[in-house]
């Protein structure tokens, strides 16, 4: 459904990204990790056509990606919440830029916002809500226009541990009941395993896709503790080893500088 | 059973009015403070009466001045032309810092022009607009606007250009019309700091426009409180001049109320 082929981003003589093949099948779940500075969150502008690529393709349904559009919708780290808005009017935000009719918004909304666990708090400003509930209201917000993929871009990396816990089962959660195609940026193993079906390593400076993992966990959320089992552990030391030179190499980049 | 019932709602309620009472005398002490000092320092011969009477007798001038209607036409007269200048420095600039913020290079190649012009005491340039519009109404309704404008405009460009990055981004993700944009992200987003630069110029309005009516002007504050002087009528001079800051005040709150309500989703904070 995604395909990448080539891709390539410069800024100046700068390569951010370097020659990414990557599939994306429709209804998968796609993780990217990568050390810090491997060019993540370029490839999710790519992939959203906020900018386009020095070479290389980006292909949505074997058409090539030339720019935004409501097929794909994005939840960024900061969340993006219009401040002077509430929950539910941020939700609607999305609504109006897809030309959902007036009287359809509301009730779409509050349904999205049920759907993200977010009921009775429709008339409360982003200031009132806790940084997890308001990524929920932005991945509602991203869901109700219905974009047939999901663009994360380290959507939990702002929040702490349980919380993130509990809004990575609620994604599962929602990613089941959905079926969106998404492709999630993180630069946490764990958090890789625990959400991918596929985890694709990205190498640091210049990024590039190391090697595609396939995670089989089964059923994630009828496992309890997932994380505690053999087979997690063994998932996460594969990508752990293959992470570790190139956040070494990343490092020594940084001093470098 | 009855009374005890009744008197607990009536002993809350009285607290309630205590508290209330207490929170007002505290925020008016300074001011009730100030005003005693003022009656008594000329009556004790601490300071000359002649030059500052007690506070009592720039009441009394007052009451004669509102009396005899010469408060009431020369205060109007200055608010014509405060409010004048003040709005007309709206309807221009507000619309002109849009502009201007939304095109970078605009912004940038205008930034240090308009700093120059800010900077520059808008009261300096008193006698060139008397030069050039004599010393009638429209110099005086002009030096207001033009320095109204600064405050307005500087803040509605830097209002534009600091919206949240990560706003437009999402905007952009979302595929919105430059016009939708507009109105639904920027425009929300500015109103706060545009409205800051709003109250600071209906502040400046008043300043800019008694110091004007000081120069040459037959109605008005400033030229009451200048004219009381040259006239050594004391009284009716401060009277002129505690009119003056109580308008200040007012015009000052009143904008406070009403960027309150404009950004109400700001201060909920509970």
């Amino acid at each position: 459904m995604i395909s990448l082929r080539g891709v390539t981003k410069d800024f100046g003589d700068f390569t951010a990204l370097d020659g990414v093949d990557l599939d994306v099948a429709a209804g998968e779940f796609v993780v990217l990790v990568g050390p810090s500075g491997c060019g993540k969150s370029t490839l999710l502008d790519l992939l959203a056509g906020l900018t386009t690529p020095t070479s290389g393709q980006l292909l949505l349904h074997g058409k090539p990606i030339d720019g935004p559009g409501l097929d794909r919708g994005v939840v960024f780290q900061q969340y993006a919440l219009l401040p002077w808005r509430t929950a539910l009017g941020n939700v609607e935000f999305g609504l109006e830029a897809t030309g959902v009719p007036r009287r359809q918004r509301a009730s779409l909304a509050r349904e999205f916002l049920d759907l993200v666990g977010l009921s009775g708090f429709e008339e409360r400003h982003p200031h009132e809500l806790s940084g997890g509930m308001r990524q929920r209201v932005a991945i509602a917000r991203s869901l109700a226009y219905d974009p047939e993929v999901l663009l994360m871009d380290e959507p939990f990396a702002a929040l702490d541990a349980q919380t993130r816990e509990s809004l990575q089962d609620e994604l599962l959660r929602i990613w089941e009941r959905t079926g969106k195609t998404i492709v999630f940026i993180t630069h946490g193993i764990d958090e890789a395993v625990y959400l991918g079906q596929t985890v694709a390593v990205l190498t640091s400076r210049p990024g590039r896709v190391k090697r595609t993992v396939r995670i089989d966990l089964g059923n994630r959320r009828e496992v309890r503790d997932l994380r505690s089992s053999t087979e997690f552990g063994r998932y996460r030391h594969e990508i752990w080893e293959l992470l570790h030179d190139e956040v070494a190499r990343a490092q020594r980049l940084e001093v470098a500088r | 059973m009855s009374t005890v019932e009744l008197s607990v709602p009536l002993v809350r309620k009285a607290t309630i009015g205590f508290g209330f009472l207490r929170k007002v005398l505290y925020r008016s002490a300074a001011i009730i403070a100030l005003l005693v000092v003022w009656e008594t320092a000329p009556r004790l011969g601490l300071v000359d009466s002649t030059f500052l009477p007690p506070f009592s007798e720039v009441l009394v001038a007052w009451w004669q001045l509102l009396a005899d209607g010469q408060l009431l036409d020369n205060t109007l007269a200055s608010l014509g032309r405060s409010l004048t200048g003040f709005g007309l420095a709206v309807a221009v600039a507000v619309p002109l810092g849009l502009l201007i913020g939304w095109y970078r290079p605009v912004a940038e190649l205008l930034g240090p022009l308009l700093e120059v012009f800010r900077n520059t005491a808008a009261l300096a340039l008193l006698p060139v607009f008397v030069l050039l519009l004599g010393i009638g109404e429209t110099s005086k309704v002009s030096i207001v606007l033009y320095a109204c404008v600064w405050p307005i405009l500087l803040n509605t460009i830097s209002a534009v250009r600091t919206v949240d990055p990560t706003l437009l981004k999402l905007a952009r993700s979302l595929d919105l019309s430059p016009l939708r944009l507009f109105q639904k992200v920027i425009l929300p987003a500015a109103a706060p700091t545009v409205f800051t630069g709003i109250r600071l110029a209906g502040a400046v309005s008043i300043l800019v426009l008694v110091a004007a009516e000081m120069v040459g002007a037959k109605a008005g504050l400033g030229y009451l409180v200048n004219a009381a002087q040259f006239n050594f009528a004391i009284p009716q001079m401060y009277a002129g001049i505690v009119t003056i800051s109580v308008i200040g005040v007012v015009f000052n709150q009143l904008l406070v109320a009403l960027e309150r309500r404009f950004t109400s989703w700001r201060r909920e904070k509970s």
